[in-house]
């Protein structure tokens, strides 16, 4: 195995576009270690984008936020403007593993890693983030939900290396929300989770997207259910019409964390649940 | 294969060694460096018996190569002794059977007092929580947990009296 740590994205891409055997991105390495530990992969070649200052960097303003793919989770959670203007997605992130994980996971490595349950993607997706793709010969901006395509698996080229997560401009009556649900109090993946995001005019909801994790082989945003309660005060039926898009939208499987009954009813609970906390953070009644 | 150089500073001390570039900084530090107070439990980050801190960060050293930590500070538990003084944690743990077998000791150590360092007051769930990323099969938590309140509150005594000195 070779390691090299660039400190341009550009150079990054141009190493993994050379590579004939397998590259990998290194971050926090919180997956991609535990995936060589346990000879799931076994690279030639390891990237690390550590040394890349356009990976590490923070930009939070009033046009929008950008977040390095090299920023932790405990960076991420110690941006005050940041977590104030989006806290659903930094709770999200800042709810993967441990205090030691939190110091080293990222987003962006949450995305790629391409997990069906990943906290941080459901809360990304919603608030409506685009990553900044970048090539061995060109740039592009994908949003988030275009990233994954499936477990394990992402639209990103060989050469292709995410630099960073942008979020959009956000204005005063806006707020988002993330909640998951796992039979343990932490320290524990995804059975269901949900991701809301919206705005408000005279306190009614102007505009919302809503996403799901862990209840199909991607995260899944749900239109059906943004519409539900888009033009309503979040009123019961507004909340029972999310609930069941949310439910309905869900394609889930079975396996030893919950059955896809359970999964398809918990996805329209935990989908309301995040919309009354994103319209409370957004200042309705 | 060729190996890579690494420079950096361990507890204070600068270190060079050379290894290969897939080794971790768990298997670098107790096989190069000869610092065994950092255990490997499960090697894939669930267990934190290889706790260490990097830039003042914990993390698990067995999810870090050890081609990363060139030109960074790295804090093992070999650390925490003073002047061949114990660490208040440490006396802490013996003085309150926070230990048993031990193999998790010296990554609970590393964690708590990352903990205490960002809040020297921490409540007993704020302890909890930052010390869920570290197993012990043996005592049950509670008197790690006890072990750090009584830590803490020596510790927050102790930096008033240097205050007012």
């Amino acid at each position: 195995m070779r390691y090299e740590a660039p400190k341009t994205t550009k150079e990054a891409a141009t190493f993994l576009k050379k590579e004939k055997g397998d590259a990998f991105i290194l971050a926090g390495g919180t997956d991609l270690l535990v995936k060589m530990k346990l000879g799931i992969s076994a690279p030639d070649l390891v990237v690390d984008i550590k040394k890349i200052p356009a990976m590490n960097a923070i930009n939070h303003n009033a046009s929008g936020s950008k977040i390095g793919a090299a920023v932790s989770g405990a960076e991420l959670g110690e941006h005050k403007g940041l977590s104030k203007s989006w806290p659903g997605v930094v709770e999200a992130t800042n709810l993967i593993g441990s205090d030691q994980v939190q110091s080293r996971a990222t987003m962006v490595g949450n995305l790629c890693n391409a997990s069906p349950a990943a906290d941080s993607v459901p809360a990304m997706i919603a608030a409506g983030a685009k990553a900044i793709v970048v090539g061995s010969t060109k740039r592009r901006t994908v949003p988030v939900e275009k990233v994954v395509t499936g477990p394990g698996q992402t639209s990103l080229a060989d050469d292709e290396v995410i630099e960073a997560i942008t979020l959009p401009k956000r204005g005063k009556r806006a707020g988002d929300a993330y909640l998951r649900f796992i039979p343990r109090t932490e320290m524990d993946i995804a059975v269901v989770s949900a991701g809301v995001n919206l705005t408000l005019e005279r306190g009614v909801v102007k505009t919302a997207r809503i996403c799901l994790g862990a209840v199909a082989p991607t995260a899944i945003l749900v239109p059906a259910a943004a519409k539900a309660i888009i033009g309503t005060k979040l009123d019961d039926e507004a909340l029972d019409k999310l609930a069941a898009a949310c439910s309905a939208a869900c394609n889930p499987i079975d396996d030893k964390r919950g059955t896809i009954e359970y999964r398809v009813r918990v996805a329209g609970v935990l989908a309301k649940r995040a919309a009354k906390i994103a319209f409370q953070r957004a200042g309705g009644a | 294969m060729s190996s890579v150089l690494v420079s950096t500073t361990i507890n204070g001390d600068p270190v060079e060694f050379a290894c290969p570039p897939e080794e971790t900084l768990l298997d670098s530090l107790r096989d190069r460096v000869g610092l065994t107070g950092v255990k490997e439990g499960c090697g894939t980050g669930d267990c934190g018996s290889c706790s260490v801190t990097l830039d003042g960060r914990l993390m698990c050293s067995c999810l870090v190569l050890s081609a990363e930590v060139e030109g960074k500070q790295v804090g093992t538990v070999e650390g925490m002794v003073q002047n061949g003084q114990l660490h208040p944690l440490q006396e802490s743990f013996i003085d309150n059977a926070a230990l048993q077998c031990g193999i998790c000791t010296p990554g609970f150590l590393v964690a708590a007092n990352a903990l205490l360092a960002r809040n020297a007051n921490p409540t007993e769930t704020e302890i909890r929580y930052a010390l869920a990323g570290n197993l012990c099969r043996c005592t049950g938590y509670d008197k790690i947990v006890r072990a750090v309140q009584v830590a803490s509150k020596e510790m927050r005594k102790k930096s008033k009296k240097t205050k007012k000195k």
